[in-house]
């Protein structure tokens, strides 16, 4: 698992400091490392908002047919991601059933990536909402907060850092996004192609220093995620020890 | 009443997000009834690909179980140096871009990789063969079993193990007589998870499949042959394995615990 990664870095480095650089300022490549960036983080960022709502409202709500609710939530981490491009594809084609029209622009790989990051925030929230007391909440209700008031003041602050490891799961995942992307981009470069297929379209041409500085980067990306996911656990249980 | 709307702005997203989707695809593909379904299915390429996939999957699960349930008891039970690393690497195909991994098996055992002599010269075709597919997928379903071993091993400690080895047990039937008991439904959970992320590896088998097309990639050869209708019967196939899935996560997870 190493090596190959290990590789990747090495091949990247092969020409030295200077190509890597311009194989990584390749605008083409700018272009796509850009556009990824900044649809994942507002995919992220809206599925923090009704991701944390989803969640309360399955800790804290009763409704039937909940358990299918809570379940249907893993549906994309089951369904294969070409799966899901291929749907969302066929929804928002010219042909589209629906009448939305959003396939090959910009707002279609915001629509994938959406999907595929749904269930992030979800997961790393819900655990600690089930934790976290409900008589707290009471407690600031019965004194005459709002119900605005008591989630902002007491439910918020305890959920915080599972919502930041949850933004920061999701990002990781849509920056690197492919398989739900590809079909329905149109991999237009400059305009809808994305830094994952920017790499996959390196390889197929034959590119390979241009595709290894990209991966790099991408790589550099998880790894910086990984270690901002692990420095919020910490940080979030010395504040339940303190 | 005032929970009425948090419920209502929840369920509705997740109508649009996700159900809307998943009924679209079953809608489209019985469009025209069962028959072009039924013909798409048993079409040669797509028989091929289907069996692709389950080679692929007939040979990462097994050793991606192994393997986890190898990490997860070093990760709890074991001291040893760089401990804290494994801990950490093991997420990192969890957080990668599959198309990196691709990148990396590619480099690796393309020409002038550091494989490339030890294998192509002597006539064993790694990339753009079945071997780096697997090679691929095992990778990025590598942590499933040993993220879902290591809590439940956690959680029932080793007193059991322990009293196993005074009465004389060996390490061998230790194992398999109190701890892989006791951790049978996180193993069962992980494998069902590694199950399903090996069928539906996309991103790093694009990169090495050569012209070896597992289910994924026949979905968008398809496609973009404008075979919709082959497109279409591919997915709902997938589809219907990731339903089963989740369907196998409902049954599994409330006896967690209990085991």
């Amino acid at each position: 698992m190493v090596l190959p990664l290990a590789a990747v870095v090495v091949a990247s480095s092969e020409g030295g400091w200077a190509a890597f650089r311009s194989a990584v300022s390749n605008p083409e490549a700018v272009a796509a490392l850009k556009l990824s960036v900044v649809v994942a983080i507002l995919a992220a960022l809206v599925n923090a908002v009704f991701g944390t709502v989803t969640a309360w409202v399955l800790v804290r709500d009763r409704f039937p047919g909940q358990g299918v609710v809570n379940s249907v939530i893993d549906l994309p981490f089951a369904l294969p991601t070409i799966v899901a491009g291929l749907v969302l594809l066929t929804l928002y084609s010219p042909r589209s059933p629906v009448g939305v029209h959003l396939a090959f622009t910009r707002w279609a790989i915001f629509m994938a990536l959406l999907f595929v990051t749904l269930p992030f925030v979800v997961r790393t929230v819900q655990p600690v909402l089930i934790e976290l007391d409900g008589e707290m909440e009471e407690a600031a209700r019965s004194l005459g907060a709002s119900e605005l008031t008591t989630f902002r003041r007491v439910v918020l602050p305890n959920i915080l850092p599972g919502i930041l490891s949850g933004i920061a799961l999701a990002f990781a995942r849509a920056v690197g996004e492919i398989g739900s992307v590809v079909l329905i981009s149109g991999n237009n470069p400059f305009r809808t192609e994305v830094a994952s297929v920017y790499v996959l379209n390196q390889v197929h041409s034959g590119n390979r220093a241009g595709a290894a500085a990209v991966a790099v980067v991408l790589l550099l990306v998880s790894f910086a995620i990984l270690l901002l996911v692990g420095g919020i656990r910490r940080l979030a249980t010395r504040h339940e020890h303190a | 009443m005032r929970r009425w709307g948090p419920r209502a702005v929840a369920l509705a997203y997740l109508a649009v997000v996700l159900l809307g989707p998943l009924a679209m695809i079953f809608w489209k593909t019985f469009e025209h009834g069962f028959g072009p379904f039924w013909d798409a299915v048993t079409a040669p390429a797509t028989r091929t690909a289907f069996g692709n996939t389950l080679l692929i999957g007939a040979i990462a699960v097994p050793l991606n179980t192994v393997f986890g349930i190898v990490v997860a008891l070093a990760i709890v039970r074991r001291r040893f140096p760089g401990k804290g690393v494994v801990n950490a690497f093991i997420d990192l195909p969890l957080a990668v871009s599959p198309v990196v991994v691709g990148v990396a098996l590619f480099i690796l055992y393309g020409r002038g990789g550091w494989f490339y002599d030890v294998f192509e010269s002597h006539g064993v075709q790694i990339l753009f063969a079945l071997p780096a597919m697997v090679l691929a997928t095992m990778f990025v379903s590598l942590p499933f079993v040993a993220r879902e071993v290591v809590p439940t091993l956690r959680e029932i400690g080793d007193d059991q193990e322990q009293a196993a080895r005074t009465l004389g047990a060996s390490g061998w039937q230790t194992f398999r007589r109190i701890t892989l008991p006791s951790i049978r439904w996180a193993v069962i959970y992980g494998v069902v998870l590694t199950t399903a992320r090996c069928l539906g590896e996309y991103g790093a088998v694009a990169v090495v499949h050569g012209y070896k097309l597992t289910a994924t990639l026949q979905v968008q050869e398809s496609y973009e042959n404008f075979d919709q209708q082959g497109a279409y019967a591919v997915s709902v196939m997938l589809a219907v394995v990731a339903v089963l899935v989740l369907v196998t996560m409902i049954l599994v997870r409330p006896r967690e615990g209990k085991a």
